[in-house]
């Protein structure tokens, strides 16, 4: 056993730790922890008080044993008392528990925040640090409540210790991050920022933080820092490396705080004072001449500090994007590190770079690099740094040179590592899309991706070839040829299957003159297949053979022999045995006129944002992917495509939308394409093809299958739609639950939260955009059915919502606030409407508002004999209700067996409304054996006895 | 910062400060996911990983992994530069540090990481500040050595 070095050493807790440490097992382990445990419970439980010091020896135990990863329920009050000890040891020890393991517990916390007062309130530095600790390591919100007003003046009083004031900013810091609302910004406010210039740096490096984050959030408030940090910044760094004295770090003067001026920096535009942003320019080469300097030191800590401060400058230089000068510099720089022999420094150029890649100053730059990056990505041994040179690929990648980097990528992802197969399969087929002049070029990709890689692309990706080939008429020979020879492979991939079936039902006939490629020989080929593939593809292939009876009337009969088979006509999945039937029976009864109609070629897809491209964003989470792509659009006009709304971009692709022109690419369609005979419905993006019709296809009325779009386009009411058919379903679900998903579909996601107070209730709807383009005039509204309104003369239920923002975002969430307040019982939900434009197509859903009446029940207490007393009070026949029915969801046997008087189950709860109180009672009475319930309800009021039994009945 | 973990090469978490608010639950999740991560990596590969939504930064010091997770602006060098300067203060504080300090001291290892950082930032960088407040904490105790144990 080592010596204790220094101060107190427990000896009781050193031995403790080494029996710990003797264990043998697993069970040794826990059974000596349970001896302690019993041990010090007995100690805290036993009659003679304790003194400070076995308290702190029995907390410090306790503390260890919870570290150890076993669950602690007890001690935390002894902890609380060591607070008010004043013997510095124990106080500490009672901090470290509580830091480390206070819950909740408003008792606890009020006990705990009268210690810490009286700490901060001591005078005693090193008490005060104590609890300063103490809030920065719980920081929650009781404690900010408590000391959110008294910390700023701590912070700022000149007669604050350094080492107090340190403790106070980062203290301030933490509530700040937890509770922003209760830190009330003051005249302290500008005090904080002349923290800057003080003389300790300890405190400036402290105080920084604060001010840093405090900036992002209120940058008008805080400016004056700009200038303040340069001069302090200039001074630093003008400094001569032993200057600092102890600041200074293997060298390098005070990194640590250069890094954080650097950064609070990033919060702001470049200076406007010209001598102020002199000054900086020059601090910037000042660091950047540094990097050239020998270094002066051989150790890693010297050169990690210096670097760090680098790339913050670096990041600096970036965030301006205003000088070429230092932007060209900066990438020389990076590629120096790109071959330098320290792992980490090659990550962190490679990362760097992708953020200079989408500067218009430094973009021509970064593309010298590109040998060393591909480099990159075929040597590197670490998989981190290798996805790194990939994104910095994706990031350079323009028109000049993405056959090269999407070749390099393809033959990468033969060997890539699983864990980035999928989001580097999304790049190439962005790129491939972005950058394709000669559209068989995007085909060839797209089929070697899923050639290469066919489990790792997703829907997005092999819906989007579909709709480009669609939308090009020059690529659909070549597509049609493509696939045909790509399924000639013994063995591919089931999504080439899916490409392959949609493009030969559409354009097989612009390759069947060649005797290769006869119809019969596409058919055989398909059909060789199908047997291999899961339902949803054998669908489409079923839906492409219907395709082939109209182009191709010769393999009518041999088709007609296919769809009439038993494996396919009497095939046991539904979907498969509805389209045979239909198949069969269109292609018997239709003429060649009307077949010819209802299967004609589909129409374009309506251009919007690539899936794909949202699908990467996603992934990546916003902000990864959005910024590069939005400097992009900015420096190449409508090749992006990018975000519908996008003004510039949107005329510049709309002149080129019909005729192919180097600008517009496969994606600057994104207005209206030569768009054929019928307009599609709202959901004919391709995306929803062949998804299960969502619930929202009362207003999207989308054929579900996209092949027969022809369909004539759905007239949508502006009136409310009738409420769904599952919306008495999904209200079922609310019944004893108050937060979940109301709905969803497609398109949106409607989550709900509420709280009830007896007769009122506050709901809160989460309306979240599932789609990546926004939904215009959106609006919401709450109606009554009849019965509501009229049936008892008055409303039962005041509902007052307040109104929607008419615009919600792709990928954003608004929330609404619904107040109801009951008036009298109800059995009918009032209905919520929804309406809003998505893509152009009028979105129209009614569901039922999960408010029913239970919710407004208030439990009561009462002995059995109450009970039963008053449940022969309610014996009028027409005040019970009564249900028997099977069990649902099985019986939880457990809690059938584990108590003996449970035959039956009763409860007791009072309806508030405004009118009047409904007292109610329960009675559920299980039959095991049967697997049937009863349930009954008896009630003051009938129609409520009613009510409740309907709405709990469906809830076993 | 949001958290730092420091654990042995068998994945024994021996120090936890967690900067953010997460349940008890989450934590140990957390905790296993990562041990098991940086333990699966090659000695030369580099120090920083992606992982969720944040970056992670490790080192190896003799059989104690460092390990922290800080967010997407901070600096990976520079957090390097904190865990090897937390490295040194408990260096210097117990005399070359080994395991066995920490496991047998660990409050002293949370006392001297609240001086250096709090709230998951740097308070005080020099490492003379920092061990003349540890010392002086230690010259407060009162010196106790006969009383029983358990």
């Amino acid at each position: 056993m080592p010596a204790v070095s220094k101060g107190d050493g427990m000896r009781g807790l050193a031995v403790f730790i080494s029996d710990i440490r003797n264990c043998k097992s697993k069970e040794a382990e826990i059974k000596r922890i349970n001896k302690e445990l019993a041990n010090i419970r007995s100690k805290f439980k036993g009659d003679k008080a304790l003194d400070g010091y076995s308290k702190k020896k029995y907390v410090c135990k306790l503390l260890f044993i919870f570290l150890l990863g076993h669950d602690i329920d007890f001690g935390h009050m002894e902890a609380v008392n060591l607070l008010s000890s004043n013997k510095y040891t124990e106080k500490q020890i009672g901090y470290l528990f509580i830091s480390v393991l206070v819950n909740s517990n408003s008792e606890l916390i009020r006990l705990i925040n009268n210690g810490i007062k009286n700490d901060l309130s001591s005078r005693n530095p090193t008490f005060m640090c104590l609890a300063l600790h103490c809030i920065a390591n719980v920081g929650s919100r009781e404690m900010a409540e408590a000391f959110a007003g008294e910390i700023p003046r701590i912070l700022v009083a000149g007669d604050t210790m350094d080492s107090v004031k340190q403790s106070a900013a980062l203290c301030l810091l933490r509530l700040y991050k937890t509770s922003p609302d209760l830190v009330l910004m003051g005249e302290w406010t500008s005090r904080v920022v002349h923290l800057l210039n003080d003389q300790h740096m300890g405190v400036v490096t402290a105080a920084i933080s604060l001010i840093t984050c405090l900036s992002q959030k209120n940058p008008d408030e805080f400016k004056t820092c700009v200038s303040l940090a340069v001069s302090r910044l200039s001074r630093i760094v003008s400094s001569a490396s032993t200057d600092l004295q102890d600041y200074t770090y293997y060298f390098v003067p005070a990194p640590w705080l250069s890094c954080k001026l650097l950064r609070l920096l990033q919060c702001y535009p470049p200076p406007e004072d010209g001598a102020v942003k002199g000054r900086l320019v020059e601090c910037l080469e000042t660091i950047l001449n540094k990097a050239q300097e020998p270094p002066k030191s051989k150790k890693v800590q010297h050169s990690n500090a210096k670097n760090a401060i680098l790339f913050e400058a670096i990041a600096l230089i970036i965030h301006y994007d205003s000088e070429p000068n230092l932007l060209v510099r900066a990438c020389n720089q990076l590629g120096q590190f790109l071959q330098h022999r320290e792992t980490n420094l090659r990550y962190l150029a490679l990362e760097s770079m992708c953020t200079l890649a989408s500067s218009e100053f430094s973009h021509e730059a970064v593309k010298t690099h590109i040998e060393t990056v591909i480099n990159a990505l075929k040597t590197e041994r670490d998989v981190s740094v290798r996805q790194r040179a990939a994104d910095l690929l994706y990031a350079m990648c323009d028109r000049s040179n993405a056959k090269q980097i999407v070749a390099e990528m393809l033959s990468y992802l033969e060997t890539a590592d699983y864990s980035i197969r999928e989001e580097m399969v999304l790049k190439v087929a962005i790129l491939a899309e972005k950058y394709a002049v000669d559209y068989s070029w995007y085909v060839d990709t797209i089929l070697n991706l899923i050639r290469i890689a066919g489990d790792y692309v997703s829907e997005e990706v092999w819906y989007r070839v579909i709709q480009i080939v669609i939308n090009r008429d020059d690529v659909q020979g070549y597509a049609a040829k493509t696939v045909f020879e790509a399924l000639q492979a013994p063995a591919c991939h089931e999504n080439m299957v899916k490409v392959g079936g949609y493009i030969l039902g559409e354009f097989g006939n612009l390759i069947a003159g060649d005797p290769r490629s006869s119809p019969l020989v596409q058919f055989n080929l398909l059909h060789s297949k199908f047997h291999l593939c899961s339902v949803p593809t054998r669908a489409l292939l079923l839906s492409a053979y219907i395709k082939f009876i109209n182009l191709f009337p010769e393999t009518k009969s041999t088709i007609q022999e296919v769809l009439r088979s038993d494996s396919q006509i009497r095939n046991s999945d539904v979907e498969l045995q509805q389209r045979a039937v239909e198949y069969l029976k269109l292609s018997s009864i239709a003429s060649t006129d009307v077949l010819a109609t209802v299967l004609e070629e589909m129409p374009p897809f309506p251009e919007r944002e690539s899936s794909i491209l949202a699908k990467l964003k996603k992934k990546k989470g916003p902000g990864a992917v959005s910024s590069t792509e939005q400097e992009d659009g900015k420096r190449e006009g409508g090749e992006l495509n990018g975000g519908g709304e996008r003004g510039a971009d949107s005329t510049i692709a709309a002149s080129n939308a019909s005729t192919p022109s180097p600008s517009a690419d496969l994606l600057g369609l994104r207005s209206s394409g030569p768009v054929s005979a019928a307009p599609p419905s709202a959901g004919s993006l391709l995306v929803d093809v062949f998804s299960e019709a969502g619930p929202a296809a009362p207003a999207a009325a989308v054929n579900d299958d996209g092949f027969l779009s022809s369909a004539p386009p759905s007239v949508v009411s502006e009136d409310p739609a009738p409420p769904m058919p599952q919306s008495d379903e999904l209200l079922h679900k609310f019944v004893c639950k108050s937060n979940g998903v109301l709905f969803e579909n497609q398109l949106l996601q409607i989550g709900v939260k509420s709280e009830y107070r007896q007769n009122l209730g506050r709901m809160y709807l989460f309306y979240g955009n599932k789609t990546s383009v926004q939904f215009v005039s959106f609006s919401t509204s709450v109606t009554y059915t009849g019965e509501l309104q009229s049936h008892i003369h008055e409303l039962s239920l005041n509902v007052q919502t307040k109104p929607v923002e008419p615009l919600v975002e792709g990928g954003a969430q608004v929330q609404q606030v619904i107040n109801i307040e009951c008036l009298t019982d109800f059995s009918d939900a009032p209905l919520l409407n929804i309406k809003f434009r998505y893509g152009g197509a009028l979105q129209n859903l009614t569901l039922k508002l999960p408010v029913t009446v239970n919710k407004f029940f208030q439990p009561t207490e009462m002995v059995s004999h109450d009970f039963f007393q008053r449940w022969k009070q309610l014996s009028q026949p027409q005040q019970e209700a009564q249900k028997i029915f099977k069990a649902s969801h099985g019986m939880d046997k457990e809690v059938l067996k584990g108590k003996r008087i449970m035959e039956n189950f009763v409860c007791a709860g009072v309806i508030q409304t405004k009118a009047q109180q409904v007292g109610c009672l329960l009675r559920l009475e299980p039959n095991a054996q049967a697997q049937m319930y009863r349930l009954t309800l008896r009630s003051s009021k009938d129609t409520v006895s009613k009510r409740l039994c309907d709405l709990l009945a469906e809830q076993f | 910062m949001q958290f730092m973990l420091l654990f042995s090469r068998q994945g024994k978490l021996r120090l936890q400060k967690w900067y953010v608010p997460l349940s008890d639950k989450e934590k140990k999740k957390i905790t296993r996911e990562l041990v098991q991560t940086v333990l699966a990596r090659k000695p030369k590969m580099c120090s920083f990983l992606e992982w969720r939504d944040l970056k992670i930064v490790y080192k190896r010091y003799a059989s104690l992994y460092f390990c922290c997770a800080i967010e997407d602006q901070d600096n990976e060098l520079i957090t390097l530069e904190i865990i090897h300067r937390y490295v040194e203060l408990l260096d210097k504080y117990f005399g070359s540090v080994c395991e066995l300090d920490i496991i047998f001291n660990f409050e002293k290892a949370y006392f001297i990481l609240d001086e250096f950082l709090l709230g998951g930032e740097a308070q005080e960088t020099s490492k003379k500040n920092v061990l003349k407040a540890i010392e002086q904490a230690d010259l407060l105790q009162e010196v106790c050595c006969s009383l029983p144990s358990s």
